[in-house]
């Protein structure tokens, strides 16, 4: 008899709009996928397809869609203590120059969810040891402001990984990077999927990435256009026309609104 | 010369209170400059104006109706920031004119500036009372040892509000007694500098101090001796000088931090210098 899995993260019927109930305002209609133990999914979907707004779901800072996503079994409204097993990165943003925090400090904040009284001297290894996985044990002391961008990202994805999450939700990382880091952050992405074993979700905007990393992929665009195996989307020309289009008229509609 | 200063018992009850006054400012302004929200304690403080007007008006303790009266716009005005999204510069206009315009209104009806009123605007860190000084020693501790136990979490608060609430921290909660502790640190030191220099005494130290502190403990550090030395160097200086304390000690930390700069500044020159110097000498 095969043994039934249950998946970590399960998105079942998530509809959600910001202020409309028409459904031409949706910003997400009906998605439903799932990511089992050990995938690397990768979401993709144009610009204002709703992939910020579904992972600000999934993580319980929007509560009001209809549908549910359970995480780990656990509907994240309810039980929010099952967000200490996902670790999260937002979509690049600069960082203060001026913010005093040293890089090890930043990653230390990466316990807090985890520790009640006990100090946090007690988590010096680990905070080192998440430093030492994103190669930054040279900068540890220096101001987390005083780094590069694409340094700076490899610091929140030590943060990230400091508390030993289950799932990370990386919600295009690597926008406006240079391709050198891009490359080394997706090396990083792998490492710690295979590695780590930690299921990861990721959103991106780059298709060859995906293609090459993702064993699963997710396709929205407000709606659901596909989920399932990498190879089944990218060998799917009918599949890869439409993504190209949607792109193309999301791509087209930004840059209408843009010019007002 | 500073033996002699320190024999007076109000001199004594000066510095005392003005080293409590200046780690709680510096302490509580280092996450105000960092969220940009260096003038918040400024609005706070006018709000304690309106507020210190009420009491004198009303003949209640003005210290106590400051206090209410801070605390409670301070909430109200997070409150509005959360529900509104309304930009931080804007809420504190909002309490900075709404204070203001209380204190002239009850100014007007009273038929012009007291005493009372004028020390509070300017301070008078040298008529501090013995009860004055316990008040200000016990808010102090409380006020430290909150931001000791929630140090780390106002930090992830203040580094990313949207990553803090999903590592399980209660934002909203934090940012509202980190409000309460503001206005009572705002409202403790308007005595000693009152109500036009406090947030001086919250920014300076820690602008100067973010120049130099390498981690947000040394920085923390730094703008603790700064703020100290200020207020200590500002007293006695005041003293000797026959001036106004409260404006002396906001000139000796402005003093600093200009000192400060001019540093970094020639530090930044003479690296660069060296830099060229030995390019320079590559290409020979």
């Amino acid at each position: 008899m095969q043994h039934q899995v249950s998946p970590i993260a399960n998105i079942k019927d998530v509809t959600y709009s910001y202020n409309n109930s028409n459904p031409c305002y949706f910003v997400l209609n009906s998605i439903s996928f799932s990511v089992n133990e050990g995938d690397l999914l990768g979401i993709i979907g144009p610009n204002g397809a709703g992939k910020s707004t579904l992972f600000r779901c999934m993580l319980g800072l929007i509560e009001d869609y209809s549908g549910y996503i359970t995480l780990f079994d656990y509907d994240v409204r309810k039980y929010k203590n099952i967000l200490q097993k996902v670790g999260y990165i937002s979509q690049r943003r600069s960082i203060e120059e001026n913010f005093p925090a040293t890089v090890q400090e930043v990653v230390s904040l990466g316990i807090i969810g985890k520790r009640k009284w006990d100090s946090l001297s007690k988590y010096k290894e680990k905070i080192n040891s998440a430093i030492e996985i994103v190669e930054l044990t040279e900068y540890k002391n220096r101001r987390i402001g005083e780094l590069s961008g694409g340094q700076q990202q490899r610091v929140l994805i030590a943060k990230s990984i400091v508390n030993d999450p289950m799932l990370l939700i990386l919600d295009e990382p690597t926008t406006s990077v240079d391709q050198q880091t891009q490359d080394k952050f997706y090396a990083l992405i792998e490492k710690l999927n295979h590695d780590k074993k930690i299921s990861i979700i990721w959103a991106s905007h780059d298709l060859n990435a995906v293609h090459k990393m993702a064993n699963k992929v997710a396709c929205i665009n407000r709606n659901m256009f596909f989920h399932g195996d990498t190879s089944e989307f990218f060998e799917n020309q009918e599949l890869l026309k439409m993504y190209s289009e949607s792109a193309m008229q999301a791509h087209m509609q930004s840059h209408l609104s843009s010019k007002g | 010369m500073i033996f002699e200063i320190l024999q007076y018992g109000f001199m004594q009850r000066a510095l005392i209170s003005g080293v409590a006054v200046a780690i709680t400012c510096s302490a509580i302004g280092l996450f105000l400059v960092l969220r940009q929200q260096s003038l918040f304690a400024d609005g706070l403080s006018h709000m304690a104006f309106g507020g210190i007007a009420i009491g004198l008006f009303t003949n209640l303790y003005p210290i106590w109706t400051a206090l209410i009266v801070s605390i409670l716009a301070a909430l109200g005005i997070t409150r509005l920031r959360e529900s509104t999204k309304m930009p931080p510069d804007s809420a504190i206009a909002v309490l900075l004119s709404t204070g203001l315009a209380i204190g002239v209104i009850l100014i007007g009806l009273a038929g012009g500036f007291t005493l009372d009123l004028y020390s509070f605007l300017f301070g008078s860190i040298l008529l501090i009372s013995i009860q004055d000084q316990e008040t200000i020693l016990l808010a102090s501790a409380v006020i430290l040892s909150i931001l000791y136990f929630f140090y780390q979490k106002l930090i992830y608060v203040t580094f990313d509000e949207e990553q803090a609430k999903v590592s399980g921290i209660n934002v909203s909660r934090l940012n509202y007694l980190f409000v309460i502790l503001a206005s009572i640190s705002v409202i403790v030191s308007v005595r000693l500098v009152g109500v036009l220099l406090i947030s001086s005494l919250i920014v300076i130290p820690n602008i100067t101090a973010i120049m130099f502190g390498k981690g947000f403990k040394k920085t923390a550090l730094i703008s603790l001796s700064i703020a100290v030395l200020s207020v200590l160097l500002g007293v006695i200086i005041s003293y000797i000088m026959n001036l106004a304390p409260g404006g002396t000690i906001v000139i000796t930390s402005v003093t600093a931090y200009l000192v400060a700069m001019t540093t970094k500044y020639f530090k930044k020159k003479i690296v660069m210098w060296n830099g060229v110097a030995r390019s320079s000498r590559t290409i020979r």
